[in-house]
């Protein structure tokens, strides 16, 4: 009896498709292909097996061992420089995300001024924010030169300093903060796309109410920006928690190797995995390690997405999202 | 009498402007922009000075380097830093290098994911906008999470001290370039594809013959970006390029440094070298990069 009715059903659902239906599925799985195999080959299969590795001892050479939680009880309760790379990171990231939003956000209102020369400096601002990779902590290392270096002869002229930067634990992380700064153009660059957005007619009905320029920055344009403003804060926020290569470049000593800075102080939560994957091939730690991360950035992402529904606004009901 | 009335009283009207130039409309509007004006200028300089610096140092000699007050423009200027600079490393295998493991992910990159894109866009089929959800999602997830199984797979298949893991992943159609592309395709208009498929074109011909040609813009904001990624990655080549002959400029300019003794000039020089490609494709795609930023970033 069932036999017959699941024969019935699987004929019936064949036949509430017709062939132009089948050849559409087909199509269309076989064009994904590319990227539904990469899926599984670069991404889902590497998330498993990750999440199995980092409950086990693995050193590449010889097959995963079980032991349990015991990396993740290492990770949490006995391993110092664990717990200072979260510090560092979480140092970095919670002034670098503010700070780096507020500077384009200002930036991107500057640009919307009709001024002369907009393009010209649009593509000054913009353009630091493409300098990137080893050239890009090479100059930085330079221009912190405390001795030589610009920043310190430029802040010489106001009369501060010299600050001691790289070679002190103090100084080694705001000096990364600095130089991500410099490269807030990126994000200047969307807000002033969604502050093209903003409707003309807003800003005109609320200037005849007799708004003046704060108000109707703080009533209207913020307002329209806040889900642009989402976006851009889980980005900066994804991207502070992932900082490797400057962090590398700056803790080599030439001919020396891998370091951490002045008493670890540049040793970020990425530089410190890396070093416990390669430099040490203790991967089965290092994959706890990315685990945590993981959990930590969805962690942040989810609670931005919660705080947000109070100050985000969607023209269009509360559909937006990504 | 005529000429008086159609002429203002001067005293009264230079008593009003006195009274309220400062509430005159145009006239603050003007104050108002100046100071911007200024400000921009002034914030301008400080964006453009640590690329000036880092020219201007690369063609200083080596007392001039340490001369303080700085020194804006070098006397003389040394060009030899150049050619010094990239003499002490295998600059041109290093090039070599770096110029494989970019061009051949751009064609990876724009061919899988337009492809990729094209399904997500034009064709209906089942669980389509699950999948889509999932794409989103490993957009999300950190490569650190996937950086070690990967390292593994690639150590068992052999491929470590190749290019391989650098350029066989683009063509497997990378989240962020699908999600861009498929924001574009949803502009171009149904009816164009529909009445193609009408006539007969298949998905494949509708997607090679109208949608490639017409999505140019996006197709190069998609290899500019991929092109940005890979000549400036170092995580990559740091973890599988184990010889010398085979690693990137990126990792050939940390070597440099790690092997001789810092000499800034020279530095700053082959800084500038590998910083070139990057600077003459924006200077070249400026247009298209803002394009392509916010195509995915204002609907946030």
């Amino acid at each position: 009896m069932s036999r017959i009715t699941a024969g019935l059903l699987k004929w019936s659902i064949f036949q509430k498709h017709n062939r132009l239906w089948w050849q559409e599925a087909f199509t269309g799985y076989a064009m994904a292909l590319p990227w539904l195999l990469g899926f599984l080959i670069f991404t889902a299969g590497p998330i498993i097996l990750s999440f199995y590795y980092s409950f086990t001892f693995f050193q590449i050479t010889k097959p995963p061992s079980w032991i349990g939680l015991t990396n993740y009880r290492i990770l949490i309760f006995d391993d110092p420089k664990f717990i200072k790379s979260l510090y560092n990171t979480a140092y970095y990231s919670f002034f670098v995300v503010p700070l780096s939003i507020v500077t384009s956000l200002s930036l991107a209102l500057l640009m919307n001024q009709r001024i002369p020369g907009r393009s010209l400096f649009r593509t000054i601002y913009y353009l630091p924010s493409v300098v990137s990779g080893v050239a890009n902590a090479m100059l930085w290392l330079w221009l912190l030169n405390p001795k030589y270096g610009l920043i310190n002869a430029a802040l010489k002229l106001v009369g501060i300093g010299p600050i001691p930067w790289l070679n002190s634990a103090e100084w080694a992380k705001p000096a990364m903060i600095l130089m991500s700064l410099w490269a807030v153009g990126g994000t200047m660059i969307i807000y002033l796309a969604a502050l093209q957005d903003v409707p003309v007619h807003l800003q005109e009905a609320a200037e005849i109410d007799g708004a003046n320029a704060i108000q109707r920055f703080w009533y209207v344009t913020l307002p329209m920006l806040s889900p642009t403003i989402l976006f851009t804060i889980i980005t900066t926020t994804i991207g502070s928690f992932q900082v490797f290569t400057q962090a590398y470049v700056w803790t080599q000593t030439p001919g020396q190797g891998g370091g951490a800075g002045p008493r670890d102080s540049l040793l970020f939560y990425v530089l410190y995995l890396y070093q416990r994957a390669f430099g040490e091939l203790k991967m089965g730690y290092a994959s706890a390690m990315a685990w945590i991360l993981f959990v930590l950035i969805l962690t942040l992402t989810l609670i931005q997405f919660r705080i947000s529904r109070k100050y985000v606004y969607y023209e269009e009901g509360p559909k937006g999202g990504i | 009498m005529q000429t008086e009335q159609s002429l203002p009283n001067p005293t009264r009207s230079g008593a009003v402007r006195n009274i309220a130039w400062w509430k005159n409309r145009k006239v603050r509007d003007l104050i108002w922009r100046s100071a911007i004006f200024i400000f921009i200028c002034l914030l301008g300089i400080l964006f453009i000075f640590p690329l000036a610096w880092m020219i201007s140092t690369s063609l200083k000699s080596n007392e001039q380097v340490y001369v303080i007050p700085t020194v804006w423009i070098p006397n003389p200027i040394v060009w030899e830093n150049y050619p010094n600079a990239l003499a002490r490393m295998p600059f041109i295998r290093f090039l070599i290098n770096s110029c494989i493991t970019s061009f051949i992910p751009i064609v990876g990159a724009i061919l899988s994911a337009s492809l990729v894109a094209y399904a997500f866009s034009r064709v209906r089929w089942p669980g389509r906008d699950i999948w889509f959800i999932i794409l989103i999602s490993t957009m999300m997830l950190p490569g650190q999470v996937t950086m070690i199984p990967l390292y593994v797979l690639y150590s068992r298949l052999g491929w470590i001290n190749t290019y391989l893991p650098l350029i066989v992943p683009w063509f497997f159609g990378g989240a962020f370039y699908i999600f861009l592309l498929r924001q574009f395709y949803s502009s171009i208009p149904m009816e164009l594809t529909n009445a193609a498929f009408i006539d007969g074109c298949s998905h494949l011909g509708i997607w090679w013959r109208i949608m490639l040609p017409l999505s140019r813009p996006a197709l190069a904001t998609v290899g500019i970006f991929t092109f940005l990624f890979t000549w400036n990655d170092f995580i990559g080549p740091l973890l599988y390029l184990k010889t010398e002959s085979m690693y990137t400029l990126q990792i050939g300019l940390q070597y440099f440094r790690d092997q001789y003794s810092v000499a800034w000039q020279e530095l700053m020089a082959a800084s500038a070298v590998v910083l070139s490609p990057t600077l003459l494709i924006f200077f070249l795609g400026q247009k298209l990069f803002v394009e392509g930023i916010t195509l995915t970033g204002i609907k946030g």
